[in-house]
Order: structure tokens, then sequence, then C-alpha cells
């Protein structure tokens, strides 16, 4: 419990520190950033071997947040496992930064792979995962994918990929917060059961809340098994989770951060922390 | 049509003249479509579209499939106007865009918001300058760089039922103020926005701007610049490029896009062709687009009044010397 309690006093401050990267520009892609804070706590401080000396080491584990607006959740957490300093959060899209609003492989150190353009990032870590495995590496590739993202049918070519090429070093974690930039899927373009379509592509599948880290942990330290199926992990998740007034809007794609709101969510997360009485 | 600029900004959003023209024609015409891909927030069609289901389709973010299916409503009798971003109104769909639209003679209007640095913070990879190079590789195709909400209004209109492929690059945002509300602006036909007799300055979308502060400037200098606006890349008036050319023996194309395969690249082919004349271009210099304000970005890119200022003095000296 102490251990998962660390994770979720990680995940508080990676949240806080997507906030402070988006405060600083005024706005940016809140609600997003927010609901995959938990499972970058339980990756990079967990389950994901990487050296933050050597960012390009071949050996590491290594990710690609293919939803890559949420970019700012990804530099906090990078920032905080020291792969550069935290005060360049506040550099979120100033002329010249090293983080730009979607993740980007040539400008931050740590981030793995460049995305943005929807529904790449799937083919890109299929790529990833079968070059690893050709170079005998017994690396791992974790790819965070959105919900609206799978409306792309890039997305679907890559998952039978993953699967046909017997992708076992592949853990795919759907982010299924049930928002895109329109709205709710149900409303844009539902998807239906995505439990049952990746079991059909033949993943190893299980459903977790995305929020818990509780659950979070022990689904993706299964994944470690490897084997020749690619695994999927369908994270029950909400938009925003982590701060209740974003989550409670449901337009929260892209919201402006006041100052006012900055000092208040920074104070929760930080009493949240508190209140889970780890040593920092 | 009449020129009111003045260098003030219009005060309408064209996301907002987007998402008020779209549902005007669509009352006007029972045979138009709107089909967005996830953005209808961006350009405020949502409220309009949820109202009217049989008229707007959020086609979800599945932009290559958004244009077959536009196309094949094109084939059962629609006139399919469809919108995302510059980059995924382009690159993201182009085999359906040439095939299933162009080639299979599906017209339709698809409109690419963004264009160049109006991307903005969405940053490099939604930073289209190679979007016009595309479409304008697709045979029979139309290709707009909106000056002003004013023309956006008149050339949606005009590619409603105009045959073809036929496609508006246009920022979500303001611009300077260049038409008369109200102003037609046939599509194929440039505009003489400032006469001049030392040289010609061709430009579109925000370059238009800036070419005019650029020519003002340039007048207190004692150089005479004329001001073209080829808002229509595609099909490109030839013979306004080649008159003026003529008239003034130098030649500046200035556009918010990669200098390969947009205005710069259509002028010089009518000119090496039809007249050859000493040309400067005011483009960006064959990279990718990066994150930033849009100031930064016109500096970065060298897409300033700035720019286009040395580029028609460079030109002058070698029409000098020509
Ligand atoms: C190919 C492509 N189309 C459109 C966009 C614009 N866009 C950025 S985020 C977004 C919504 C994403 O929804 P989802 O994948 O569910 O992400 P989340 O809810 O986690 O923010 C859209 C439409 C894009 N970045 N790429
Ligand atoms: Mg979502």
């Amino acid at each position: 419990m102490q251990e998962n309690n660390k994770l979720k006093a990680f995940a508080a401050e990676i949240r806080m520190a997507a906030i402070e990267a988006i405060h600083s520009i005024g706005s940016g892609h809140i609600g997003g950033a927010l609901s995959i804070a938990d499972v970058l706590a339980v990756l990079y401080g967990r389950e994901m071997r990487y050296d933050p000396q050597n960012p390009k080491w071949p050996e590491r584990d290594k990710l690609v947040c293919s939803k890559g607006h949420a970019g700012p959740a990804v530099y906090g957490t990078l920032a905080l496992k020291g792969f550069f300093p935290y005060e360049e959060l506040k550099t979120l899209n100033r002329p010249g930064t090293h983080l730009p609003s979607h993740c980007d492989r040539n400008k931050t150190p740590g981030v793995d792979m460049t995305t943005g353009s929807l529904g790449q990032g799937t083919s890109l870590a299929c790529g990833m995962a079968l070059g690893d495995k050709l170079r005998g590496r017994d690396s791992r590739v974790f790819l965070i994918v959105g919900d609206g993202e799978s409306n792309e049918g890039q997305v679907w070519e890559a998952f039978a990929f993953a699967a046909a090429k017997k992708l076992g070093n592949l853990v795919v974690l759907l982010d299924w917060n049930k928002r895109q930039l329109d709205g709710w899927t149900k409303d844009i373009f539902p998807m239906g059961d995505y439990v049952a379509k990746f079991e059909a592509f033949g993943f190893d599948t299980v459903k977790v809340n995305g929020n818990d880290i509780d659950e979070l942990v022990p689904a993706l330290e299964r994944t470690r098994a490897g084997g020749d199926r690619p695994y999927a992990i369908v994270m029950d998740t909400v938009k925003g989770a982590g701060v209740a007034e974003v989550a409670e809007k449901v337009m929260n794609h892209s919201l402006p951060v006041s100052d006012e709101q900055y000092e208040r969510w920074t104070a929760q997360l930080k009493e949240e922390i508190k209140a889970l009485e780890v040593e920092q | 049509m009449k020129i009111v600029y003045d260098g003030s900004m219009d005060p309408r959003l064209c996301k907002a003249v987007l998402g008020e023209t779209i549902p005007a024609m669509a009352a006007e015409d029972p045979d138009l479509i709107y089909l967005d891909a996830d953005l209808m927030n961006c350009i405020g069609t949502a409220k309009w579209a949820a109202a009217n289901p049989d008229r707007a389709v959020n086609c979800g973010i599945a932009e290559a499939n958004m244009i077959g299916v536009a196309a094949g409503l094109a084939s059962a009798g629609f006139k399919p106007i469809v919108h995302t971003f510059g980059p995924f109104a382009s690159r993201r769909c182009y085999d359906q865009l040439f095939l299933s639209a162009g080639y299979a003679k599906n017209d339709i209007t698809v409109i690419g918001t963004d264009p160049g640095v109006t991307a903005t913070l969405n940053g490099g990879t939604h930073m289209p300058f190679e979007d016009v190079a595309l479409y304008r590789a697709l045979p029979g195709s139309t290709i707009i760089d909106v000056t002003d909400p004013t023309m956006l209004i008149s050339v949606l209109r005009q590619c409603k039922d105009r045959p073809g492929v036929k496609y508006i690059r246009v920022g979500r945002k303001s611009y300077a103020r260049v038409y008369e509300d109200g102003s037609e602006l046939p599509i194929g036909k440039a505009v003489t926005l400032r006469e001049g007799t030392d040289l010609v300055i061709f430009a579109c979308g925000i370059m238009v701007h800036e070419a005019l502060q650029a020519a003002a400037a340039l007048e207190k200098e004692g150089i005479s610049a004329a001001v073209l606006d080829m808002f229509t890349i595609k099909p490109l008036d030839v013979e306004a490029v080649v008159s003026w050319a003529e008239k003034t023996g130098a030649v500046v194309v200035a556009e918010n896009h990669n200098r390969f395969g947009g205005l710069c690249s259509a002028v010089s082919e009518v000119l090496a062709e039809r007249c050859p004349t000493p040309a400067a271009f005011v483009a960006v210099e064959d990279q990718f687009g990066e994150v930033g304000p849009q100031g930064y970005l016109q500096e970065r890119f060298g897409l300033t009044a700035a720019h286009i200022e040395e580029a028609a003095k460079s030109v002058l000296k070698r029409k000098e010397t020509k």
C-alpha cells in the first residue's frame, strides 16, 4: 500500500506539473492531460525501464503518447523524473521551446516518439515494438491512445498488425474517457465495446479503472509476461480526472487556466499528497 | 466589390463567419450537406449541426473516411462542404481526395482551417506549409487562400456550385479588413489592390496585409509597388500575372506556405513560359512548422512586411542590371 501511495502522490504531482505548464501559457489541453496522469505515474514510477541521463538508451522501455495533445502531462512526468529541469515546464508553447503542445521526439529529452496527428502513434509504436524484437531487445513499448483518436482507421490497422505480428512487447493503453473534442463520444462517434473489439483482434485484454492506481498496478504488472499476444488495457477514465472543476465541465478538451484556478487546484493537489502520508 | 483597406482588423472572426455562413447556405440549398471531423466546436457549427442531423454529419476523427463519405454523398446528388484543420484536410486524406473525389468526379468543397503559421500554438504537426502544393497537383482543383472575412463568404458561396475539388484555406481568427462587406470576389480573378510602376507584389492569404504594408513603406522610399491579391491560387489569373510582370519588370511573390508548390511556383511557371522576369520569393524556405504565437512565427519563417520590402529591393537590383 505504501508503494501505491507513493505512486498516487506522484500522479498528483504530475497533475500539478501539467497545470503548471498549461497555466504558464494561459490555456491548453487540460482534460486529456489529467485523465492519463495515473497511468503515467505507474509507468514512470514503477513499470518502465529508463535512464534520464541517457534518454536515447536503446534498451529502454518506450512510451508513445499517440494522443499527442496530452504533452503537458508527459512533460510533467519527465521533468519530475529528472529528464530536464522542472522550471522548463513554464516554457510550454513559447517561442523556441522544447515543449510544444504535441509530443516531439526531436525537441524534448525523454519523449520517445513524435505525435499530434491522431492515429499515427499507433503504427509507430508497432514499428518500435517490432524493431526491439528484431534487435533482440527485451524492451517494451507502451502506447497511449485516445478514445476519440480510435475513430481513425489507422488505429485499427495498427491493432490488426500488432496481433498478426505477435507483438507481445506492445501494451496498448486505451484512455476511455468518453469525451472527444466536440463533446461526448456517445453523441459524436460511439465506438462500441472496446474490450470485445480488442479481444476479437487477438489482444490479451483487461479493463480497469484508469484513474485508480490500485487497479493499474497489477494490470500493468501482468504485461511483463510478454508472450505472443499484444496487451490491451482499456482504462475507464474521466476526462479532467483529479481536478473536479475540470472534470465537471463537459467541454473540457482545451480550457484557459486563470491564476486563481491555478493557485486553488495546486493547493488542493498538495493537500491530497499530504493526506497520503508518504515521505517525499 | 470595393476595397476599404486601412490596416485595421475586421471585427469578425473567420470561425464565426463559418459558423453563420454554412447554416445560412444550408437553409437556401437543400442539397448542401456539411461534414466535420470532431472540430465543429472550432468553427461554431456544433449547435446548428446538433439541431439539424440530416444536414450535418460529425464523422469523428477519421478524415480519410470523411472525404470518401463526402465523395459518395456527392454522387448521390449532394453538395458536400467538409471541414477540418488544414493538415488533416490535405495530407491526412490525400488519396481519397485524389481518387474518390477528384478522379471519380465527385465534386466536394473542403475547408482547411489554420493554414501555415496561423496554426500557432498547435505547433509543427498542425502547421500546413504544403497543403496548396498537394491540392495544386490534383487535376481540376480550385484553391483559395482567404484574404478576409468578406472574401470567405463570397468564395464559400461560389465553391458550393463549382465543379471539381475545391479547397479553401482560412485561419479561424481575424484578418485585416480589405474588402467592403458584401463584396463579391469572382474566383479566378486577381484583385489589383494597389497600382505601382517599379515592381509588383503577388500575395495571398495573411500575406496580402503584409504586402500592402510593405508597399506603403516602399513608397516612402520612392519605390512604387503594385499589390495584387492572388487569392485564387488555382486556376491562377495568368493574364494578371503576365500583364503586371510586363508592366513593372520585377516580381515579388508572398505566401504563407512552402516556396515549393504554392503561389511562388504557380507564378514562376507562368513567368518562365510567358515573360521571364526577375522574381523574389517571400515564403517558407522548405522547413517544417513549429509552435509559437503568430508574430513570432512570421518572423521565424520570414513572412513579414519587412521581408517583403527586402525582397522588393533585391529584385529591383536585378531588374536594373538585367
Ligand atoms: C488527425 C487529427 N485530426 C484531428 C485532430 C484535432 N484534435 C486534437 S485532440 C482531438 C480530440 C481527441 O479526442 P481523444 O482522442 O478522445 O482525446 P482526449 O479525450 O483524451 O483528449 C482532436 C479532434 C488531430 N490532432 N489529429
Ligand atoms: Mg477522449
